[in-house]
């Protein structure tokens, strides 16, 4: 039998696998036997090709696989829970620059004057170049190589401008002379990472979900646009279905900002925060741990609201002993998730997963709303736009608009925060100065520790 | 009409994309990112044939195989990745 029908036989039960792996994600009792179909899948699908016509020799093909395994095998090993955004942005980075060398390496044995294949070799380098840099920036930015604010500089919409007509003009020259525009080429190569890096180091920490979501449907386009470059099927389908699964988590993620694709990518909040005069100036009622131990001890339901200040004060094991706690004292302990809560889709999910906490324990926002105002304290751990009711009703506030977590429905709310500092946004929130709330004040690691250890020594 | 074929097959793809996942919870939204990220690194399959075939230049056998290397790291790193996490979410008995 043909050795190309067989291959593309397996492409597409390697398709079918990978599209029920996906789908099997969608609860967490089938989503392990989904990961193992897909990896199956993209067995098959390695291994087949390895017979194709086109490989005459394996020694560096082994080679690179034996790089890349091994290197992957340390990531995932040594890859904390906490370090899951960088890791993750990091590897969306270099399968973006794995598609761009593929496309590379094409251009550079077999330049052709297909207009098919010149438009998607412009593509794939573009969308290529700017996944892997932009990766790289955004790796940067989550694991504090960089700082994580917006940074900017004056001029930088022109450059940005300018280097987009450049690179429009590089692709109409390229597309038209395929053959002899191999300056070309690298200029394009050139300008995409530079593009890459300017696209994302203007984004502040707190829209990084958005960026990572992105960048996941960029490195699905780029292996499509390079599934057209080599004319391979499967690759166009796992690019379709990868920059689907990218631009889906984008539109979540915004909604749950009220804001628009574009004004996270290229707005930011620096044009709209503004000084408020606000003449009052009420004060924040604080509370000891003594006195929280005692209203948590009466309580029969207690909400735990999340925020990226958990992640980096480390807490996820402190709030669940403080829960446990809690559950053995006759108290329902929920936790409610904001989507945008931490700096990537789902990150406080896995952040208390890791810390042993049951999935349906985890709650998501729709539905922890409407049951707030039976609840008698909720703890606010780290987090601060996602509760501040300011987005309900204030038409000035940046964020209004924006859904939030109703904890300022709750009996008492308590704000475990090191100091009064307004959130991302650069927005004061209301919440603290509500009657019901009581800021606890300090480390929030330190604070659960200190609530736990109230409990024992009450048990003893 | 080749185009028109691989326009359909991504076509179709994108459509059977947004049916399959659109449902996936909150819950479970960073592991089916880095799934996602693991699948994408599919093109490998490319990588592999650029590595494999026997030309001359060097260069173009270098980019084949930082391209085996760095897909392969996708894939294995996306996987391996997707699975530690997946086993923390557990349900209380």
């Amino acid at each position: 039998m043909d050795v190309t029908l067989i291959i593309n036989f397996t492409y597409i039960i390697s398709c079918i696998l990978f599209a029920f792996g996906l789908k099997m994600l969608g609860s967490p009792v089938t989503a392990r036997k989904g990961n193992f179909l897909s990896m199956v899948g993209m067995l098959l699908a390695v291994v087949v090709t390895l017979f194709s016509k086109g490989i005459l020799s394996y020694q560096w093909i082994l080679l690179g696989i034996f790089l890349g395994a091994s290197a992957g095998i340390f990531t995932a090993y040594r890859a904390a829970m906490t370090q899951m955004p960088e890791t993750i942005a990091l590897l969306h980075g270099f399968g973006g620059l794995a598609s761009l060398l593929v496309d590379w390496s094409a251009y550079h044995n077999h330049p052709t004057t297909d207009p098919i294949i010149t438009v998607s070799i412009f593509l794939s380098i573009l969308i290529g170049g700017v996944t892997f840099t932009g990766s790289c920036i955004a790796w940067g930015k989550l694991s504090e190589r960089i700082p994580g604010k917006s940074i900017k500089f004056p001029g930088m919409q022109f450059l940005n401008i300018g280097i987009l007509i450049a690179l429009l003009i590089g692709g109409v020259l390229f597309i038209s002379n395929p053959l002899g525009s191999y300056p070309v080429f690298l200029t394009i190569l050139i300008l995409s990472f530079v593009f890459g890096v300017f696209l994302v180091i203007p984004i502040g920490g707190a829209d990084m979900p958005v960026v990572i979501s992105v960048l996941n449907s960029y490195s699905g386009l780029v292996a499509c646009t390079t599934g057209f470059v080599i004319h391979n099927t499967v690759l166009i389908v796992v690019g379709a279905l990868v920059g689907a699964n990218g631009i889906i988590l984008s539109i979540i993620m915004c909604k749950a900002m009220n804001r628009s694709l574009t004004n996270v990518l290229f707005g930011g909040f620096a044009a709209e925060v503004k000084k408020k005069g606000s003449a009052e100036k009420k004060e924040a009622k604080s509370i000891s741990l003594e006195d929280a131990y005692l209203i948590l001890e009466a309580a029969k339901s207690v909400v735990v609201v999340p925020g990226y200040g958990l992640a980096v004060a480390q807490a996820q094991h402190a709030v669940r002993e403080l829960s446990e706690f809690l559950e053995k004292n006759g108290c329902e302990v929920r936790f409610a998730i904001h989507p945008v809560a931490g700096r990537m889709p789902g990150h406080m999910n896995v952040l208390l997963a890791e810390a042993n906490i049951s999935y349906d324990q985890l709650i998501e926002m729709e539905e922890i709303n409407p049951m707030l105002d039976t609840v008698d304290v909720a703890i606010v751990i780290g987090a601060n736009d996602v509760v501040n009711p300011a987005a309900e009703h204030d038409k000035t506030s940046p964020i209004y608009g924006m859904p939030i977590i109703e904890v300022y429905k709750a009996k008492t709310v308590f704000v475990l925060k090191r100091s009064m500092a307004p959130g991302f946004a650069g927005v004061e929130n209301e919440l603290f100065y509500n009657e019901n709330t009581l800021m606890v004040f300090g480390d929030a690691k330190q604070s659960l520790q200190g609530l736990v250890a109230e409990f024992k020594s009450a048990l003893v | 009409m080749d185009l028109m074929y691989l326009l359909m097959i991504l076509a179709l793809s994108v459509f059977l994309g947004f049916v399959m996942i659109s449902r996936v919870p909150p819950l479970l939204h960073t592991p089916l990112m880095s799934e996602a990220n693991a699948i994408s690194g599919i093109t490998l399959v490319g990588a592999l044939i650029a590595a494999g075939s026997d030309v001359d230049s060097g260069f173009s056998i270098f980019l084949g195989t930082a391209a085996v290397a760095l897909a392969t790291y996708n894939v294995v790193g996306g996987y391996l990745i997707t699975e530690k996490m997946l086993k923390m979410f557990k349900k209380k008995v």
